[in-house]
């Protein structure tokens, strides 16, 4: 079974070894981002869906938790929780946007397209920017209109 | 390993002929999870989010509804898979096992959650309240 090996075995060698490029970077950040969507997206979706089913005031408490304490006079422990949701949301966005992308460079490469040295390496540049800057796009969309 | 031996193949082992089973479903989940997460993206852009009445009536749209249990399915279905490789490349020993059972239960849950909280604002009986249709 894999982990019972004696220790005289060689081992793969991990990351630390390798020079760090931009295929690298975008591959371990699409296990990244895929993971946290599939934890902490997934979650905060079905809180989201719940909340909806549950009522006015249950939505209502959601809304405050993760978003914005409308109640005057609003706990440090609200004020904690709002910062941090939108932390959550904003990381949840540039996971979606990092996954999505590197997804599609994933199915270009399924065909059997995109391997040549210098094309890998730009189309990987590429995916890594473009997330970034969708993520920047859509929250100064969303700032934009909530002001 | 197995090594094709009729041994082999009595204990389960080598080849069971589903080599590309796991590959596929994860790149056709992650095609329905372009259309069906890129809907629910747009939708959630456009929506007026702290608007619990018109979160509803969106959601209790026959077609939403039916895109949103899609969007359970395809998207459960496609982080399994990515979680199970998750699991198999580093967690080793007994405690896979256990991981991959505790994954199973999250996804089917979590599905089963979902889906049930959008039955229950589908189906609703329409009420005439404040904030109602």
């Amino acid at each position: 079974m894999a982990g019972n090996e004696p220790n005289a075995r060689p081992r793969a060698p991990h990351l630390q070894v390798y020079k760090w490029g931009p295929a690298m970077a975008v591959s371990i950040l699409h296990r990244a981002s895929g993971d946290g969507l599939a934890i902490v997206g997934a979650l905060m979706f079905l809180w989201w869906l719940g909340a909806i089913a549950a009522g006015p005031d249950a939505y209502a408490a959601f809304v405050a938790c993760v978003w914005h304490d409308p109640s005057p006079e609003i706990t440090l422990f609200r004020q904690i929780t709002n910062i941090l949701g939108k932390v959550v949301l904003v990381g949840v966005t540039w996971a979606f946007f990092q996954h999505l992308f590197s997804g599609l460079r994933h199915l270009i490469l399924d065909t059997g397209a995109g391997y040549e040295l210098k094309t890998n390496k730009m189309w990987s540049a590429l995916v890594i920017a473009a997330g970034v800057l969708a993520t920047a796009a859509t929250w100064l969309c969303i700032m934009a209109g909530a002001l | 390993m197995g090594d094709g031996t009729q041994l082999g193949k009595v204990r389960g082992l080598g080849s069971a002929k589903h080599g590309s089973h796991h590959w596929l479903q994860q790149r056709l989940t992650a095609l329905g999870n372009i259309l069906l997460v890129g809907f629910l993206f747009v939708s959630l852009i456009r929506l007026p989010l702290g608007d619990h009445g018109a979160v509803l009536r969106w959601a209790a749209n026959p077609l939403v509804a039916v895109a949103l249990v899609l969007l359970l399915v395809s998207v459960f279905w496609h982080l399994r898979l990515g979680l199970q490789v998750l699991i198999e490349d580093y967690v080793h020993g007994p405690m896979r096992l256990l991981a991959l059972v505790l994954l199973n239960f999250y996804v089917v849950g979590g599905a089963a959650y979902g889906i049930f909280a959008i039955a229950r604002i589908a189906l609703a009986p329409v009420t005439a309240g404040p904030g109602g249709m």
